[in-house]
């Protein structure tokens, strides 16, 4: 069940309609970054990351005239956190063809906090092939880095407190599209499942 | 010499009453008894059971001490409430000659914890292809009366007819390990519906029923008598029952795990449940306890196998067969037997002492409680019930099926020849 | 999921999914031609112990594929030959293993329950994978066989894939790990399952076992969707379980008409090594329906699963 508003301490920072117009501005400064879509390829980290991935993909070939590959890059078996929980359920690896050796990989999650999920991606993407570059696109960035790690492409900046839960909702899994962020059970941010933006499942 | 008096006893379960012992007699029984200079034992709330004996022991000795020595295995015997033991055959060498049966008589008596009557084995090194020198074993200072080449089954139609016959010239008997060897070739444990899906090799009860319905009509036919171990099946108790309906001179035991424990147990894989014969099916258990009570089988017999650790703490493939039994039989008959209501005390007297001495030949054993019998007695308090712990136990060895379960019954007392072997549940 | 995969009764109809969909996931992921590194990362730094007290170069080779392929560290302990052969060695080699470290321990034995013992003994700590024991299981392989039915009687990614699916298991169960794994997971996974062989190959109290049994395998055929064969041991009939090779192969052999006799989707299955003109044809072996060959490579991304769920989370 999507968590409601009206849920105690659960505030929207970004409704539907802010979503939307973030999705369409990243999806020009990717296409206005790299020149256009050629050799760009968009990998959504699962689970959300993959939906947004396929509507960046969607405004990009809209502008561009052309279809914007889009994949999903799973990076369970590469996380440094696995040993912490029990075995995860793998979510599905989809490269799209032509695969990544000298493309322009743009990584799509839904937010951006600790950067482990984002340096698993990076090890999973150095199995699959060489990229010319990779870029990183996220809705929500909320801060709290503990790697090196900066997206290229931010929807909203979302200064938290890190016992603080962000939720993307996602309209195809969710039933709707909104940002939500409210006081969650207090969590490092390296065991927090950033991929969802949910906390541990 | 020596005056004991026993005080206020249960006798044989029922009425309270003393025994006075002089001498290593009973010379006196009845209510009130005193006798000025006498030792008292106060054996109030306790039963008084006739000393046990024990069919079918494996004490080990010679060839297996680190398994179980004389020693260790008669002082088990002892706190179990036995005055006697037959020792099986399968030593190392094999009691199969004058000289090795007078040799665990002899240590026996120096160990001085319960008698030992040793069993001579039929066939030369259990082999099962001539004869060993039974008239010499009998006449020996052993004086063995059974025969068996427990642990393999004398199979040989021929042989088995002619041990049968021979040991009629001087009272013994012959006590068949019944199991045909082809049908139980490489056998692990019961063949059943278990035994199929833990994929250990079966050992079919019709191994066991085979071999007694043959050896029962052998036994008829030259007019022998037979003794049958460690009946395991329902199938061999009907054969045993209709043998005795003839009138043919059958008798049989049962060893205290196949009243009390089924085949499930193997699905752990520890083969501290691994015995031959196997433990079976709940059926089975049923059958063998009716039997008992009835007096279709005629004796509890411990089967008392001591193994060494590293012969247990291995695969059940590799494992050796047996258990530990001497220390807990009784308490194992009580749970089974007299909690269920299927026998009383004089019952167990008489299935754990009068009958085996009996067919045991066994002079001085099994006499019972009355004036005139050696005074062989174990005093059992039936109120306690404890946890079984294999680290207390005498024996060498630690592979009792029982360890932590709470079994009721205790020996308090055991009395030799008016000798206190255990005193207060203590070895003496 | 348990600590061990002993039996497959140590899986719930829903794990046993969840390792078959994982299996999935992985062949997908790996098996991606374009694909730089044909390798992940999720084991690094733990120790698989491959412990063989029985020849079995195929499941060794694939246990040790599925570790490596995890990046584990491997070692294969042959105990077969050595001085070490039954007994205390057991326990010996345990507590070596023990000492050495192991976080699983992948073990084969001629001994029904030996990786039993070896769980829960308290010999050691490491995780216990049957690789077959005796003739008890060989749980790993019945995935396998699963995974590989659920490719191609799919849609292999939906649970339920081999619901109302019919097996039948054929030559010698009584001395069979892999039928009685085989039945145990089928069973789960909702196919009916029929064992076929002569009576002497049939375990006491398999009317028992959740499948049915018959002596008729053509009478069985035409109705199956899978047809596993068994491999039979010649030596076999040295011990009266059936008059000849010839005999059995006349009788219970998948040969070119019986072949005829399956349903056009039906799969032609078996765990190997197979004994050509025995219990299989050539022409059964080699033709088109058979997924032999296609197991040994499932076998691999099945084993990487079961190492995967049992060693790659917290304990």
């Amino acid at each position: 069940m999507p968590p409601a508003v009206d849920e105690p301490g659960v505030r929207e920072v970004l409704d539907a309609a802010d979503v939307a117009r973030a999705l369409t501005r990243i999806a020009h400064e990717i296409l206005e970054r790299n020149r256009g879509a050629s050799d760009v390829v968009l990998l959504g980290v699962p689970t959300r990351g993959v939906g947004l991935a396929r509507r960046l993909g969607e405004r990009m070939s809209a502008v561009e005239g052309s279809a914007v590959p889009v994949g999903s890059l799973d990076v369970t078996m590469y996380r440094d956190d696995l040993r912490l929980r029990p075995a995860r359920a793998l979510e599905h690896t989809d490269i799209p063809a032509g695969g990544v050796d000298g493309k322009v990989v743009v990584l799509v999650d839904d937010v951006l906090y600790s950067g482990r999920t984002v340096r698993a991606a990076l090890t999973a993407l150095d199995d699959l092939g060489r990229p010319r570059s990779v870029q990183l696109a996220v809705l929500v960035d909320r801060g709290h880095r503990e790697l090196p790690i900066r997206a290229d492409f931010v929807g909203k900046n979302l200064p938290t407190s890190s016992r603080e839960r962000v939720r993307v909702l996602l309209a195809d899994t969710d039933g709707r599209d909104a940002v939500l962020i409210g006081a969650g059970p207090g969590q490092p941010a390296a065991a927090l499942d950033e991929t969802s933006g949910a906390g541990p499942r | 010499m020596s005056t004991t008096l026993v005080r206020g006893a249960r006798l044989l379960g029922d009425r309270q009453g003393d025994l006075l012992i002089r001498d290593g007699l009973i010379v006196e029984v009845g209510p009130g008894l005193s006798e000025v200079g006498a030792e008292v034992i106060d054996a109030t709330g306790l039963v008084a059971l006739p000393g046990l004996v024990d069919l079918h022991t494996h004490l080990r000795e010679p060839g297996r001490e680190d398994a179980e020595t004389v020693a260790s295995g008669t002082a088990a015997a002892a706190l179990g409430g036995f005055t006697a033991v037959h020792a099986m055959a399968n030593t190392d060498p094999v009691a199969d000659t004058a000289g090795v049966v007078e040799q665990v008589w002899r240590l026996g008596q120096a160990a001085g914890h319960c008698q030992v009557r040793p069993v001579g084995a039929v066939t030369v090194g259990l082999a099962g292809e001539r004869l060993a020198e039974l008239g010499a074993m009998a006449s020996s200072a052993a004086g063995v009366r059974v025969f068996s080449d427990d642990g393999h089954c004398v199979s040989d139609a021929v042989l088995m007819r002619r041990a049968l016959e021979y040991v009629k010239a001087f009272g013994g008997v012959i006590a068949q390990h019944a199991q045909e060897p082809r049908l139980t070739e490489g056998a692990q444990m019961n063949e059943g519906e278990l035994s199929g899906v833990l994929g250990l090799r079966g050992w079919p009860a019709v191994a066991e029923e085979a071999i007694i319905a043959r050896d029962v009509l052998l036994a008829a036919h030259v007019g022998s008598r037979l003794h049958i171990c460690h009946v395991s099946t329902a199938g061999s108790v009907e054969i045993i029952r209709w043998a005795k309906s003839k009138g043919w001179d059958v008798t049989a035991e049962v060893s205290p795990h196949h009243l009390l424990l089924t085949d499930e147990l193997a699905a752990s894989y520890d083969p501290v449940f691994k015995v031959n014969p196997p433990l079976r099916g709940k059926a089975d258990v049923a059958a063998l306890r009716e039997a008992l009570a009835d007096g279709t089988i005629d004796a509890v017999a411990t089967d008392h196998a001591p193994h060494p650790v590293e012969d247990k703490d291995c695969e059940w493939d590799a494992a050796a067969f047996g258990m530990l039994g001497l220390q807990t039989a009784l308490s194992v008959v009580q749970e089974a037997m007299v909690e269920t209501g299927l026998l009383d005390w004089a019952g167990v007297a008489d299935r754990m002492s009068t009958r085996p001495a009996r067919i045991g030949a066994l002079a001085g054993q099994g006499e019972g409680l009355v004036p005139g019998a050696a005074a062989n007695l174990v005093l059992v308090d039936p109120s306690v019930r404890a946890r079984v712990d294999p680290d207390t136990m005498a024996s060498l060895s630690r592979n009792t099926p029982y360890a932590g379960m709470v079994l009721p019954g205790r020996v308090v007392t055991t009395l030799l020849h008016g000798r206190a072997t255990v005193r207060d549940g203590v070895l003496q | 999921m348990n600590r061990h995969l002993l039996s497959i009764d140590d899986l719930s109809r829903d794990e046993a999914t969840h390792v078959l969909d994982t299996a999935a996931e992985l062949a997908h992921l790996l098996d991606d031609t374009d694909r730089a590194v044909r390798k992940l990362p999720t084991l690094r730094g733990r120790t698989v112990v491959n412990l063989f007290f029985e020849d079995s170069t195929r499941t060794r080779i694939s246990f040790e594929a599925a570790a490596k392929r995890l990046s584990a560290d491997v070692i294969n302990f042959s105990a077969k030959g050595s001085s070490v052969s039954k007994g205390e060695s057991l326990k010996d080699t345990a507590l070596t293993l023990e000492a050495m470290g192991a976080d699983a321990v992948v073990v084969r034995h001629p001994a029904s329950g030996a990786p039993h013992r070896l769980a829960y003994s308290g010999w050691t700590r490491s995780s216990v994978v049957n690789a077959g024991d005796g003739t008890h299981e060989h749980p790993t392989q019945a995935l396998l066989d699963a995974f590989t039915m659920r490719r191609h009687l799919g849609p292999p990614d939906r649970p339920g894939a081999l619901d109302g699916r019919r097996v039948a298991i054929v030559g010698d169960i009584l001395h069979s790990r892999v039928a009685r794994s085989n039945v145990l997971l089928l069973d789960k996974l909702g196919a009916a399952v029929t064992l076929v062989a002569p009576p002497t190959l049939l375990p006491v109290g398999v009317g028992s076992w959740p499948c049915q049994t018959s002596y008729d395998l053509d009478a069985v055929l035409p109705a199956c969707d899978v047809v596993m064969m068994l491999r039979v041991q010649r030596e076999r009939m040295n011990a009266a379980y059936f008059p000849s090779a010839r005999e059995y192969s006349r009788r219970y052999g998948l040969d070119a008409p019986r072949l005829g006799m399956l349903a056009e989707h039906a799969l032609v299955m078996h765990p190997g090594p197979m004994n050509r003109g025995l219990e299989i044809s050539a022409v059964a072996a080699d033709s088109p329906r058979s997924t032999i060959v296609e197991q040994v490579a499932n076998g691999v991304s099945v084993r990487m699963a079961v190492l995967y769920l049992l060693l790659g989370g917290a304990q």
